[in-house]
């Protein structure tokens, strides 16, 4: 049994932390194991109350009413204004957004940018599959170099784009900025802890979250595993700032 | 507050406007006409923040809603188009988004001051329907009454909410007095604290969006009754009607006075709300007997005239005659020379 069906089957058996809609996630997805989590912690902070989770569109729209807080969609690439409106206007509460890498790192760039360098006090978990998921795996600012996709079938000729090694140079100190993966779930706890905590501190956090999606890598199996560990090597794990 | 005399640009009426509806926060993006608007709110001491662009002014105020904050924006022409955007998900998610657009020469960047050419962006932006609520002042009193509106009937009826003006209003500076008489709706958080609500813009089923587009089709038709208002000016005895809406209604008016002294039988029809529009009071107009001409007089290429004669009983479309002026400002001397040419 793989570490991600591993934390899946422990999900099915943990009635506490996320709320029972039908399964929306592809199997395999990595974005449950996250969801999980980030429930169990708010929990057991008691924070569940005050917590609101934004959702940019993309594979984090199926996010909706998957955990007993506060849920709402947003648009493509529009998470991060949102939340920050909503908390300057109601600062006691404690203001999530969810959204992809296309919607963190192409389009919603501009504000992810502002947002951190204005030192917004929410937090913003972005993960990165390296393609955009739901639209069938089009090719994203973090796919790979040669990394084949719907719309560089010859492979991408570009690097990928590296967002928390750019947003290190904008923020300001107390922010949080991490990377980790959803296959190392103690760290993944532990940096979703960080940047819940610095929010509450009144500083910006963003912690990029290396995620399955064998949907559009094609994988199955060990070769899921083996996709996201060449992820991992290429995209620096740890605390960035 | 008592009534008194007071002398005062459009853009510093909008703002006491918007302080007197009890705004609490205003996020926005500098864009002429509009920036004094911005400038003048954050100079009295309010709450604000100057965004990266449009669009993100525009979802600040989506999550400020959600959260129970009466807060708005104000934009023109090119930053109008980047906030629907957002106010598409306003329109989605029934958000009480208000909006103060001060219209420019278009299309593209255009001119900076003066049109008439947002009146379909701001009814009919976005991807959706049009369930939206667009007033459109006449003078800086009506600016102030009617950006109060504008805030009451976003919270009471749950639609984007626009205040349709220009850069000749924004910029006039005239004696006015404030009727602070309005009682405010209050806000309330759409997302409350501990409610676990779940707010979806995004549905899987075709079944279920054509279920939202609905209910607020009905809430729409249903509240238009209330919402809806227009105004109308020596009609009735009129052979010629005009229908003129904002500034230029202002100078319809003078130009009526005018050819009223020399006997010419000129009325108006002014469409205070643009949408919901007021087809009822425009067709009992339209349909007296005495009425020979219908002219729309606006400044753009018939957007006006396009929504009027959407509205109008079929009997009476044939009669219309569009006189456009578009991106251009409309004297009064312009209204009489069409009234002289028309009636001779």
């Amino acid at each position: 049994m793989s570490i991600g069906t591993e934390i899946l089957h422990f999900i099915q058996n943990d009635k506490k932390y996320m709320t029972y809609v039908p399964a929306k996630f592809c199997p395999g997805c990595g974005y449950p194991i996250i969801l999980m989590l980030l429930g169990k912690l708010l929990a057991e902070k008691k924070l569940d109350p005050k917590a609101v989770l934004g959702l940019d569109i993309g594979c984090s729209l199926l996010a909706i009413n998957s955990l007993p807080i506060n849920t709402f969609h947003t648009h493509h690439g529009r998470v991060t204004p949102t939340m920050m409106g909503f908390k300057r206007a109601r600062p006691n509460s404690i203001c999530i957004g969810l959204t992809g890498d296309g919607g963190g790192y192409a389009i919603g760039l501009q504000s992810l940018m502002h947002a951190a360098r204005r030192d917004e006090p929410i937090t913003i978990f972005l993960i990165n599959n390296s393609v955009y998921a739901m639209t069938g795996g089009q090719t994203a600012p973090t796919t790979l170099k040669n990394q084949k996709t719907d719309t560089n079938p010859d492979g991408s000729k570009e690097e990928p784009f590296f967002g928390l090694e750019l947003l290190k140079n904008v923020v300001k100190n107390g922010s949080f900025l991490a990377r980790t993966a959803v296959n190392d779930p103690k760290q993944l706890q532990e940096f979703l802890a960080k940047a819940i905590e610095t929010q509450q501190a009144g500083h910006f956090a963003l912690v990029e979250i290396l995620s399955f999606c064998p949907t559009n890598w094609k994988t199955w199996g060990q070769s899921t595993i083996d996709f996201l560990n060449n992820l991992k090597k290429e995209f620096k794990m740890g605390e960035v700032k | 507050m008592p009534k008194t005399d007071q002398f005062l640009t459009g853009a510093e009426v909008a703002v006491q406007a918007a302080m007197d509806a009890g705004a609490g926060a205003m996020y926005g993006y500098p864009i002429t006409p509009t920036t004094e608007i911005f400038s003048g709110w954050i100079k009295r001491g309010n709450k604000y923040l100057q965004t990266e662009d449009e669009i993100a002014a525009g979802f600040a105020i989506c999550g400020a809603v959600l959260a129970g904050q009466k807060a708005f924006t104000a934009t023109a022409g090119p930053g109008h188009i980047l906030m629907q955007d957002s106010l598409s998900m306003a329109e989605g998610m029934r958000l009480p988004f208000v909006t103060i657009v001060g219209q420019r020469g278009g299309p593209s960047s255009g001119t900076v001051i003066y049109s008439q050419q947002e009146v379909f962006l701001a009814c009919f932006g976005g991807n959706g329907e049009g369930f939206r609520i667009v007033y459109s002042p006449s003078g800086l009193e009506e600016l102030y009454s009617l950006t109060r509106k504008a805030f009451n009937s976003a919270w009471k009826y749950r639609f984007p909410t626009f205040v349709l003006t220009d850069g000749y209003t924004l910029k006039m500076r005239g004696i006015v007095n404030l009727e602070n008489t309005t009682k405010n709706i209050d806000a309330y958080p759409l997302v409350p604290e501990g409610k676990n609500v779940h707010l979806p813009n995004i549905y899987t089923f075709e079944e279920d969006l054509n279920k939202v587009i609905k209910d607020a089709q009905a809430d729409f038709n249903k509240f238009a009754k209330e919402i809806v208002e227009s105004a109308e000016y020596q009609t009735k005895d009129a052979e010629i009607l005009l229908i003129a809406h904002g500034i230029v209604a202002a100078s319809a008016t003078e130009a009526i006075d005018e050819a009223r002294k020399k006997g010419i039988k000129v009325g108006m029809f002014r469409p205070i709300t643009l949408r919901p529009f007021d087809a009822k009071k425009l067709n009992s107009i339209a349909g007296q007997k005495k009425l020979k001409k219908i002219a729309v007089i606006e400044s753009s290429a018939g957007q006006l005239e396009r929504l009027v004669k959407e509205n109008m009983d079929p009997e009476n479309i044939l009669s219309i005659r569009g006189v456009q002026f578009p991106a251009l400002g409309i004297e009064t001397q312009d209204i009489i020379n069409f009234i002289n040419n028309v009636s001779s």
